[in-house]
């Protein structure tokens, strides 16, 4: 298998098992969940130096989800590199489990950070992303974040401290699926010239097809020049099931028995 | 006791290579010996706690044992939940340092008065809150954070405090000083009171009432052992704090005296209202018009006294 070919085949992994958990954890989020799956994919499939074998290893790259309401995604990738038994996913959401519906680092490997209140992770990851810096450490470190998200002020605080302080280690990566929680983000709150602005903050902007394992492979394995990169990722909501994509009712609602079998048969199945 | 928190802070950044110092463009005249001794490990991260408190945990989670610094409700308030979730979920060794405590900021207005800080901050798990009595206290309780991993939280008041202890103390996190031994009142102070409490105590003694003063310097966890005992030996307790009276040691101390059930107990919470205040005025004015002023709290002791004092009626006689 390629490396591409592996990429397709774990974001497929990761779609299929978000809604098998989705489901049987009758949450939410499952749009978002199906926006990052290739992104995830590739960051862990290839980009991201982590262990699942030393998931504390100090010099390891760092990656937090600071759109923790995509967890779902996260915790699948994770089980299927080895992070954890996939046996956990069934937990998800479930009493007594450890999986929460927003990322927790609680008693799970391989989670970076808690998040789960937009606009908290690139702050964090400009701490991680000095510490590496002034430890002289080779590390990099991801944030992915939601579009939403950058309604938060705190985003922006982190935009300008990561550029003002050169920090070429940190990867920010937006998920540009133009929907956030009551609608599309041009109605609510309008993002563009949505990368214009990251240039102005004075980082490194790159574009590419969120959903093109081989785009995004390039885009997120690119030497930086001195400054922060950030990779403004073009996504679908509800990426790969017909009737979730585009559809704000999916950032809601959990997928019944049916719906759950019409979607996993509509996923590419990778074997 | 800002001086003494940063003389403390670049005595252990000396030996300690983990120990970094955030501000949030305040802390003129008080972080440039930090800044100037140790640059690599000094920040300021500009006019923005929230994402001081996220670099913060960001540091922390890679090993540095961080200390943000602002004045007033800054580093707590207007970054809670950073506080909250990155800081205490994780557990991580941030040490968010507050200047002005109470009224320190007076005049400066509303804006400016930390006065629900320490129940807000009492609130959250994992949290160790901290309010030193004076600049010995403060330099200690500095120290004891830098050893004790996870996040403190250390409640400061302006500059030139009076030093209330002659010599050398024992400090430990959790444990209250007793600056005065008594039995016929307990005086609890915290933070910057404490040498209003101990004039309190002078003036009471100069009427052969024998008040003992427990300086509360920490606030979570709090010394409730400290608490029970001098419940059961002096029977009347008053806290004396430069803080809302809901939810600060009044509090704390209400909670312990509540569930512990102790027969014959008077407990009074000497505070600030619990409102905004409507007028200007320096810290000492300020505390003046909210009752604090030591003449203040002497007479209000005084009577509770004289209250406690009188034959009570016992349920089982009536």
């Amino acid at each position: 298998m390629t490396s591409h070919e592996h990429y397709r085949y774990l974001a497929s992994k990761v779609r299929a098992d978000v809604l098998r958990m989705v489901h049987s954890g009758g949450a939410s989020h499952v749009g978002t969940c199906l926006s990052i799956a290739d992104i995830l994919a590739v960051l862990y499939g290839g980009v991201l130096r982590v262990s699942a074998v030393n998931p504390d290893v100090p010099d390891r790259d760092r990656f937090i989800l600071s759109k923790g309401h995509g967890c779902a995604a996260l915790y699948a990738v994770l089980a299927a590199q080895g992070f954890f038994s996939g046996e956990w996913l069934g937990e998800f959401y479930r009493d007594g489990g450890k999986l929460f519906g927003h990322a927790t680092h609680c008693g799970v490997p391989g989670v970076e950070f808690s998040t789960g209140s937009l606009g908290h992770g690139l702050s964090v990851g400009c701490g991680m992303a000095l510490a590496a810096k002034r430890d002289g450490l080779s590390y990099n470190v991801f944030v992915l974040l939601s579009d939403g998200e950058c309604n938060e002020g705190a985003t922006w605080e982190a935009a300008l401290f990561a550029s003002h302080h050169a920090l070429s280690n940190l990867t920010a990566i937006v998920d540009y699926n133009r929907m956030q929680a009551l609608g599309n983000v041009a109605e609510i709150l309008e993002l563009e010239p949505f990368s214009s602005k990251w240039t102005s903050f004075g980082w490194e902007v790159l574009e590419a097809d969120g959903h093109d394992v081989v785009a995004l492979e390039k885009a997120l394995s690119q030497t930086p020049r001195n400054k922060p990169v950030c990779l403004v990722a073009h996504t679908v909501k509800g990426k790969g099931v017909s009737f979730m994509e585009d559809s704000l009712l999916w950032h809601y609602r959990s997928p019944n028995k049916e719906e759950l079998a019409q979607a996993l048969a509509e996923l590419e199945t990778p074997e | 006791m800002r001086h003494s928190f940063i003389r403390a802070l670049i005595r252990a950044a000396e030996t300690d290579p983990r120990v970094w110092l955030l501000v949030g463009d305040l802390g003129f005249g008080v972080v440039e010996p930090f800044a100037n001794r140790f640059p690599s490990r000094f920040l300021n991260v500009g006019v923005a706690e929230q994402n001081m408190t996220g670099i913060a945990a960001g540091l922390a989670s890679c090993g540095k044992i961080v200390f943000t610094y602002s004045i007033g409700n800054f580093p707590t308030l207007r970054c809670l939940e950073q506080i909250r979730n990155d800081v205490c979920y994780h557990g991580l060794s941030v040490n968010i340092v507050s200047v002005g405590g109470g009224y320190s900021y007076g005049p400066l207005g509303m804006s400016h008065h930390a006065t629900e800080d320490l129940a807000v901050m009492r609130s959250l798990p994992c949290m160790t809150v901290v309010a030193p009595g004076d600049p010995l206290e403060a330099e200690m309780a500095t120290l004891a954070m830098i050893e004790s991993p996870g996040p403190h939280y250390l409640r400061l008041g302006r500059a030139g405090e009076s030093t209330v202890y002659p010599t050398e103390i024992t400090f430990e996190l959790g444990k209250a000083v007793t600056v005065r031994e008594g039995d016929d009142v307990t005086i609890i102070s915290t933070g910057a009171m404490l040498s209003s409490a101990l004039e309190v105590a002078d003036r009471l003694a100069s009427e052969s009432v024998r008040a003992r003063l427990l300086s509360m310097h920490t606030l979570s966890p709090i010394d409730s052992d400290s608490v029970i005992k001098a419940a059961r030996e002096t029977r009347v307790l008053v806290t004396v704090e430069e803080h809302s009276v809901v939810g600060g040691l009044g509090g704390a101390v209400a909670e312990i005296l509540a569930e512990a059930g102790l027969p014959g107990v008077v407990f009074k919470r000497i505070g600030l209202p619990h409102q905004f205040c409507s007028v200007c005025g320096s810290q000492d004015y300020l505390l003046a018009e909210s009752g604090m002023s030591p003449e203040r709290i002497k007479g209000l002791i005084t009577t509770i006294l004289q209250g406690a004092n009188r034959p009570s009626v016992h349920p089982e006689s009536i």
